[in-house]
């Protein structure tokens, strides 16, 4: 399929404020996968005493490496949205201080409403986890401005 | 944890807004926490690097499962003396609402405190209180083996 502005992984992390704030950068994507890292950054700190790189923030880098993969790639984003429906995290291991951390994402199973992902944050190796995570993801939900009350 | 010792023997061992102070990622967030009798109340003011969904908008699903998480760690160090801080081993969130553009309140509660692992349950609103925008519950290591 060819590369469009929708698709565009590393565009889409640039335009969403909290994944710019985090700091995350593409790493690679095809159909199956998804792959995107945060480097080490003084603002991600969640322990002052030992510098590792608060839980949230990787909770931030798998769901939004989960859900870049959980939308199929010819459904035009200014069309639908995806939501996360939910996501457990399970937590392996500190983040090395100082070491960029990767999350890769993999969509084992997209039905017509609902994506089903398993992702992994790493340092070296998706071999060797930090966290793992698995999501699920609603497809084509609004994406049109709120108005009013909810 | 020194961070919490240090504020222990100043005697602000429950002070959370201290705490807070220290932790780099929650004045990233803008997280605030007030105390409300044996409860906390933590609040995240809207601010536009919140922001996952510009369309919506709506604040993204990481700042989302973050507070949550902070939540559970800061009504667990206001029940428990724990030396530092707890380590989440697993958290399951349901994300139930979109988090809109206004403040977000979140409040967790210690369902049960073993020695070692507590279990702990969490939910965000913003407008009401019963229409939750997100829920979690997670296990919390409190005194890891050496």
């Amino acid at each position: 399929m060819p590369e469009t502005p929708e698709h565009n992984v590393a565009e889409h992390l640039a335009n969403v404020p909290h994944s710019r704030a985090v700091g995350m950068k593409h790493i690679f994507d095809d159909d199956d996968y998804c792959e995107i890292a945060i480097s080490y950054a003084d603002h991600l700190v969640g322990d002052p005493d030992t510098g590792v790189i608060h839980g949230g923030a990787i909770t931030a880098l798998l769901d939004n490496a989960a859900g870049m993969i959980a939308r199929p790639r010819d459904m035009p984003r200014e069309v639908a949205a995806i939501a996360t429906l939910d996501m457990r995290i399970d937590y392996m291991g500190p983040a090395p201080v100082g070491r960029d951390v990767h999350a890769r994402a993999h969509c084992f199973k997209r039905t017509q409403n609902v994506a089903f992902v398993r992702a992994v944050a790493f340092v070296d190796s998706p071999d060797d986890p930090i966290a793992t995570c698995t999501a699920t993801f609603m497809l084509g939900t609004r994406n049109t401005p709120f108005e009013g009350k909810s | 944890m020194k961070i919490l010792q240090e504020l222990r023997d100043e005697g602000r061992g429950q002070d959370l807004t201290a705490l807070l102070e220290h932790i780099p990622y929650a004045k990233f967030l803008g997280l605030e926490v007030e105390q409300q009798g044996r409860e906390i109340v933590t609040i995240l003011p809207f601010a536009d690097h919140l922001v996952g969904n510009v369309n919506l908008p709506a604040i993204h699903g990481g700042a989302v499962g973050a507070m949550l998480e902070m939540t559970c760690v800061l009504q667990l160090l206001f029940d428990t003396a724990c030396e530092r801080l707890p380590k989440t081993v697993d958290v399951s969130f349901d994300y139930l609402r979109s988090a809109r553009a206004m403040t977000t309140f979140g409040r967790a509660i210690v369902t049960r405190q073993g020695r070692r692992v507590a279990n702990v349950r969490a939910e965000l609103w913003q407008e009401s209180r019963d229409k939750p925008v997100a829920a979690c519950h997670g296990h919390y290591l409190l005194s890891p083996l050496d």
